[in-house]
């Protein structure tokens, strides 16, 4: 109980901090609001301009803006979109489905893909297959999100034409007659692409992991108890590696939204990532605001996961009867 | 049973890139183990015990290379009889308890070898039989003392195909009475034809239950001794190291001349 009232107080200090630090980081970024919501060819008069300044509150105090903002979000309310005009909750929910469902699939696939690679590469160490694994890994690593969407969109779309060449549903369609089937097509080539990029980091950890596990005293004692590799795989490899490949991949949740952005706006996929650029670009503060928010929401769930299955798979985190209440 | 003739082990190292160094752990060493004997090694650590025990079972890391001549009831100790050989005829009782897995159930560990209609059963009897409660089957290797850990440890080695026991180090820090347990179960296992291989520094102990005892320093046996050997001031002794060994026991004279500080652990 204790613990739970002490994590949901660092994340809401965590949310205060980031909005913060957000805010002004836009409220001192060159962009200009008013320009960037009229657009470059649209004329307006000073008059206009200062109706319209007034209107948003521009000219208030930066504190007085952000405090005025924190109070309406305390109340549910994240104000409204200046490039939609449409409130930034409702934007959120509209398009928080479809990135959510493009990070889980990416984040299992690529743990789940990596884990596995990690492991065999481990067990075959020094041999081909455990060079072929790390050379792939490492270029895998330094490949760019981006570059590697693109190349895939050439390949399977342009080329090969299996795949859309981009959004999350089939244009034209209504959004009642989009069916899982059309759905899962579109998502294949960006969760592939972020399958990829995420699966280097944990199949390096997981070998090195597994490399200790495998020389560690346990297993020379599991030899010697007559244990084939399968077994001591199975009985020590998987449960102690598992662990720090297991919080690795949940602090990566937040470099995975980084490379849903990405993803997103390469595919076109209608996802909080192509609208974070959007309302970047175009100095939308409460979109901007909302969207950082609620991923660093995702962010912050991932790392509390971790912390739960800490516990969980270790024991020797947990708090337990000692020996001397036994013996 | 086992029969060691002229075993040396060097260890093949990088010294930075491109030099490699040897070194060697074991010089020459030769013993017997006869069926239905407790044969201890006595020595310090570093003096090349659990290498050749590793030797034994055929668990020492790649880089090590053995030469001389190893056999079990005759036949020469191949990486494939070793494989046949461990857990099955042959025990290991290792030295440290790092040997648990630290995420496994203590009780599940010692089932581990066991065939599965009788596993559970066999590990509740050895609990009982080394005082241990039913509960500490449900923890984890942290949660036990280093004494508990010892007899777990113990329980994991009890098998009824077991002939041969090589335990390295099984007693240290063990409570005088478990100790005392340790050693009868020895016997025991002796009277029902276990060979056992008693690599130890407690010289006391060793003498308690030992047939022979062989002396190891810098990697070599110094000396093959009888127990009745180890009485008044060592006189019937061969080597200066043991007859310092055997004065140097708190028992007797606490004794240590110049030349041989035996570090004490």
């Amino acid at each position: 109980m204790k613990e739970m009232i002490y994590t949901v107080m660092r994340g809401g200090s965590l949310l205060f901090g980031l909005s913060v630090l957000t805010f002004t980081l836009v409220y001192y970024s060159p962009v200009d609001p008013i320009q960037a919501y009229i657009g470059g060819g649209t004329y307006m008069t000073e008059d206009q301009r200062q109706q319209l300044e007034e209107k948003w509150g521009l000219n208030d105090h930066p504190v007085q803006q952000y405090v005025r903002w924190a109070t309406a979000l305390l109340g549910g309310d994240f104000g409204q979109s200046t490039i939609y005009q449409r409130p930034v909750s409702t934007l959120i929910q509209e398009r928080a489905g479809a990135t959510l469902l493009l990070m889980t699939v990416a984040w299992t696939v690529s743990g789940l893909f990596g884990f596995t690679l990690g492991v065999w590469a481990a067990v075959s160490r020094g041999r081909m297959i455990d060079r072929l694994i790390r050379w792939y890994s490492y270029i895998q690593a330094s490949v760019p999100t981006f570059w590697l969407g693109l190349l895939l969109l050439m390949i399977f779309s342009v080329y090969l034409q299996w795949f859309p060449v981009g959004l999350s549903a089939p244009p034209g369609k209504l959004l009642a007659n989009v069916t899982w089937g059309d759905r899962l097509y579109h998502l294949w080539l960006p969760a592939l692409t972020l399958s990829v990029i995420g699966t280097a980091q944990v199949t390096l950890h997981t070998r090195e992991k597994m490399i200790n596990v495998l020389e560690s005293d346990y297993v020379l004692f599991a030899k010697a108890r007559g244990a084939s590799t399968g077994q001591i795989v199975k009985r020590h490899g998987l449960k102690n590696a598992v662990l720090p490949a297991l919080m690795l991949h949940f602090s990566y949740v937040g470099e995975l939204f980084g490379g849903s952005v990405l993803a997103e706006q390469v595919f076109s996929y209608p996802g909080l990532g192509a609208m974070v650029t959007e309302a970047g670009l175009k100095a939308d503060v409460p979109l901007l605001l909302g969207i950082v928010l609620c991923s660093s929401v995702f962010v912050f769930i991932g790392n509390v996961c971790a912390d739960f299955l800490k516990q969980w798979i270790d024991p020797r985190t947990k708090k337990r009867v000692s020996y001397d209440a036994i013996e | 049973m086992i029969k060691v003739n002229d075993l040396s082990v060097t260890f093949t190292q990088y010294e930075g890139w491109w030099t490699q160094r040897r070194v060697s752990v074991l010089h020459d060493v030769s013993l017997a183990i006869h069926e239905r004997e407790i044969v201890a090694i006595i020595g310090a650590s570093g003096s090349g015990k659990s290498i050749l025990a590793h030797a034994l079972l055929g668990l020492l890391p790649e880089n090590a290379h053995l030469s001389g001549d190893m056999r079990f009831r005759g036949e020469v100790l191949t990486d494939r009889l070793q494989r046949t050989l461990r857990g099955t005829v042959i025990h290991f009782i290792p030295q440290s308890v790092n040997f648990l897995d630290p995420l496994q159930r203590v009780g599940k560990q010692v089932q581990w070898g066991r065939s599965k209609a009788c596993a559970i059963v066999e590990q509740r009897d050895l609990f009982h039989r080394y005082g241990l409660s039913s509960t500490v089957a449900e923890l984890y290797p942290h949660e036990l003392s280093g004494g508990m850990r010892r007899r777990v440890l113990f329980a994991t080695a009890m098998h009824n195909t077991t002939q041969c026991i090589i335990a390295d180090e099984p007693t240290p820090g063990v409570h005088p009475s478990i100790l005392k347990a340790m050693l009868d179960d020895f016997m025991r296992l002796r009277e029902e034809g276990v060979s056992i291989l008693f690599i130890t520094h407690d010289l006391m102990a060793a003498l308690r239950v030992a047939d022979r005892v062989y002396i190891m320093k810098d990697g070599r046996v110094v000396e093959e001794a009888q127990p009745s050997q180890f009485v008044g001031r060592g006189e019937s002794l061969v080597h200066s190291y043991t007859k310092n060994l055997w004065r140097a026991l708190p028992e007797n004279e606490f004794s240590v001349e110049e030349e041989f500080h035996v570090t004490s652990e």
